[in-house]
């Protein structure tokens, strides 16, 4: 199997490549569009500002490329965010895959969200074997709201989208890399199941 | 539910733990990878890992041995102790850091907290503050706690917060070290004042302190070093006290 993991300079991609290698699999890190075409799953990593990763998507064309994959994609973190219409971290637009509107957790919270909380309402073959209520680690100040495509929630003043998939397109707020366990049997799955 | 984060702190000098530790299935005591290892699996939440070397040479080991921990710990570490640029950053996010600490750098040059938000987000950003208690009020220290600064702990934490850091990791130098339990005073008026989470650290003897360090000092996690590595609380003892206390934590 051919695993790509996008690189387009956002973010800590180090963990992802470490914890697919402890599961078996090896990832090519690209940024060149017919080597992430031809890939049979791609990871869509991201850390940072959504508006800057907005911007260096752009400057090299990967904005356009990642919504027209036909392969399963996983978007993680902030990757996920900009899989959705718009973002309000730096009122930016986003790849338009899910048809949700990220925005920053009210002040009612401390924010960033950071540690480990729970996914519940697990509705897809990414969570198979991952028992409801376990513990995944995040850290982010803006979420994307439930919608049509969530797929696991999690709760932070208000639930929200924990997980999002809509036909190959799927995308976890957490971080499965850092997330112990469930989170590497949710890489596992997207490697394997999915 | 959001749960309190568990941190235990791992000191470093030239890519080894400084500080003896009491793990006898640890084949090799001064092997940082292995215990961070451990840790993971015994349930800790996040490690800290505060490297006390100096030079630049030293500096390369550090890089080296975040490789190795990123390698091999499915749990997410910080990494600290004398960083000050926006290149040491870089060079231990590409390693596998998830987060950096700064302390010193910071108080010299309050700038470069922004800096390094604007250029890594602010959820790798962490500020580590070390204060006491001169004439009853909270003072800033440098230096691991030897020089004072002028700089009133509320303020400064208030600003770091303003300049965008993700964290602040909170050292009482009057409680580090007495095992009699955490500063829950001035956590709980730094938790207040702020609204980014709070790291406790400094005084953990007991799990009942930690336990305070959450209810009384309204802390987001609570780190400790010695009572971890000598084993005199095993962190699923600690969780499980906590639990039964009504504290939300990752079991």
């Amino acid at each position: 199997m051919k695993l790509v993991i996008i690189d387009y300079g956002a973010g800590n991609i180090q963990s992802i490549k470490f914890a697919i290698q402890r599961l078996g699999f090896e990832a090519v890190l690209s940024h060149d569009a017919e080597e992430i075409r031809q890939a049979d799953k791609v990871i869509f990593p991201g850390v940072g500002e959504a508006s800057s990763a907005m911007a260096k998507l752009r400057d090299t064309g990967l904005d356009k490329l990642i919504p027209t994959l036909k392969q399963p994609v996983l978007g993680i973190c902030l990757g996920m965010q900009l899989m959705c219409s718009s973002s309000e971290e730096g009122n930016t637009t986003g790849l338009g895959i899910f048809d949700l509107d990220v925005v920053k957790f009210p002040n009612t919270v401390k924010v960033p969200q950071i540690g480990w909380n729970q996914i519940t309402e697990l509705q897809s073959d990414l969570f198979k074997g991952v028992p409801e209520k376990s513990y995944i680690y995040l850290v982010h100040s803006f979420y994307a709201p439930k919608g049509e495509d969530t797929i696991a929630e999690s709760d932070y003043a208000l639930p929200y989208s924990a997980a999002l998939q809509k036909d190959n397109f799927y995308g976890v707020q957490f971080h499965p890399e850092k997330s112990s366990e469930v989170g590497s049997t949710i890489l596992e799955n997207f490697l394997k199941v999915i | 539910m959001l749960t309190k984060r568990i941190i235990p702190c791992l000191d470093i000098k030239d890519g080894r733990t400084v500080k003896g530790v009491n793990f006898v299935d640890l084949r090799d005591a001064g092997d940082p990878v292995e215990l961070a290892a451990i840790y993971a699996q015994e349930g800790a939440d996040e490690l800290v890992f505060l490297d006390i070397s100096a030079t630049e040479e030293k500096r390369k080991t550090l890089a080296e041995l975040v490789y190795h921990v990123a390698e091999t710990i499915n749990i997410p570490f910080t990494v600290g102790g004398g960083i000050s640029s926006v290149e040491d950053v870089d060079i231990l996010l590409k390693n596998g850091a998830d987060k950096v600490s700064i302390n010193s750098s910071a108080v010299k040059r309050p700038e470069l907290i922004n800096e390094l938000v604007a250029k890594f987000g602010s959820q790798c950003i962490v500020v580590a503050i070390d204060a006491k208690q001169i004439d009853g009020q909270w003072i800033v220290h440098l230096v691991g706690g030897k020089v004072p600064t002028e700089m009133d702990l509320f303020e400064w934490a208030k600003e770091v917060e303003q300049r965008g850091a993700g964290e602040i990791l909170f050292t009482s130098m009057d409680h580090d070290g007495t095992k009699n339990g955490f500063a829950n005073e001035a956590l709980a008026k730094l938790s207040d004042l702020v609204n980014i989470p709070i790291i406790a650290s400094g005084g953990a003897g007991t799990i009942p302190h930690f336990t305070d360090s959450f209810k009384d000092g309204k802390a987001d996690a609570a780190l400790a070093a010695s009572v971890f590595h000598f084993k005199e609380i095993e962190i699923k003892d600690l969780k499980n006290e906590l639990k039964e206390e009504g504290i939300p934590v990752r079991i």
